[in-house]
């Protein structure tokens, strides 16, 4: 199935601003977050068709999903 | 009282006040600069330090503004250009919260921190320049870290809390006492050339669902670094908020999340949902 994944800020360097990827079902934001390369503590805002969603929830087809990094300097 | 208002009216000029004139009424009369200042927009004279707020203020909204409370957490990147921003703008009250002192590494983006102050407390050069830019102003300062145990006497009588803080655990802790308290906290970080803005309201947990990944207490700021303008930036976001909060202006929209991507110069509107 498909899905689209859309990067912000940092996570775009060397990567991708939006990509359709092809994955199995039952693949969750943490198993692609890790397919990039991305660590996992530095994710923040996770979004799946602009709605609040999570690591560990599973994708579906045409679902796009949207990543945001982990910030809280000051 | 009448007198002061009538020595007012004789030295003002176009409906404008000029500082010497209102340090003279001060002097006259044995009033604080806050005191003359109030007692000059309850009588529809501006302080001319304001004449270019004038458009986009009323004499009203600019007494509203010297009699609110805000209670700024962190004197760094984003509190001083929100304390500066703050003062500039008359908000008559100002409490800042910081238990650092400068250091070098701050140079590059902090406006509070300069060369002679290195070694000095953050919250002293904080009064140091409201003192100096508006003394119209009276600030708080706490040398303290911010903590359960002293938000409720650091957030006493605050409208609005201001975060300009660098610490992903303290912000939730000061968006449980904000809850708790019932005072809107409006939030922003940074990182490298993003950051993020939202506002929480009483009864909402914005920061839980920005933070609901947190495993460390800090984000990507630890390796990205901070340049100079994302904390100028982000913080002239919040001291946006601030003002219409204060000012119950426009209408608010809760549960909103805005992140700032000025490498590719990009800003994102995300809604939350309730609860």
């Amino acid at each position: 199935m498909q899905v689209a994944v859309k990067l912000f800020a940092h996570f775009r360097n060397n990567r991708f601003k939006k990509e359709v990827r092809t994955i199995a079902p039952g693949v969750t934001v943490g198993a692609i977050v890790t397919e990039l390369s991305i660590a996992e503590e530095e994710v923040g805002v996770v979004l799946i068709n602009g709605r609040h969603g999570s690591l560990d929830q599973a994708l579906a087809e045409g679902d796009i999903l949207s990543l945001f990094p982990l910030v809280g300097g000051g | 009282m009448q007198e002061t208002v009538a020595f007012l009216q004789k030295n003002s000029e176009d409906g404008l006040l000029s500082f010497p004139d209102q340090q003279e009424a001060a002097g006259r009369f044995s009033l604080h600069i806050a005191e003359v200042e109030e007692i000059a927009l309850c009588h529809d004279l501006l302080p001319a330090r304001y004449q270019r707020n004038r458009a986009m203020l009323s004499i009203q909204q600019q007494l509203s503004l010297l009699r609110s409370k805000v209670a700024v957490f962190g004197c760094g990147g984003l509190g001083g250009y929100i304390i500066e921003e703050l003062a500039r703008l008359g908000v008559g009250r100002i409490t800042v919260v910081d238990p650092d002192v400068f250091e070098e590494h701050n140079l590059n983006r902090q406006l509070l921190c300069t060369q002679e102050l290195l070694g000095s407390k953050k919250v002293d050069a904080a009064a140091h320049r409201v003192a100096a830019v508006n003394p119209a102003v009276r600030i708080q300062a706490f040398d303290t870290a911010f903590c359960q145990d002293n938000s409720t006497e650091i957030l006493k009588d605050a409208d609005v809390a201001a975060d300009g803080l660098d610490s992903i655990s303290v912000r939730l802790e000061l968006a449980e006492a904000c809850k708790n308290q019932n005072i809107p906290l409006v939030h922003g970080a940074i990182a490298g050339w993003s950051g993020h803005v939202a506002v929480q309201y009483p009864g909402e947990n914005i920061l839980q669902y920005l933070y609901a990944g947190n495993k460390t207490g800090h984000g990507v700021e630890r390796r990205l670094g901070n340049p100079s303008f994302t904390p100028a930036a982000i913080a002239s976001l919040e001291v946006a908020e601030i003002v219409k909060i204060l000012l119950k202006t426009e209408p608010l929209l809760p549960r909103r999340y805005l992140a700032m991507d000025l490498y590719h110069m990009e800003f994102t509107e995300v809604f939350f949902p309730e609860g």
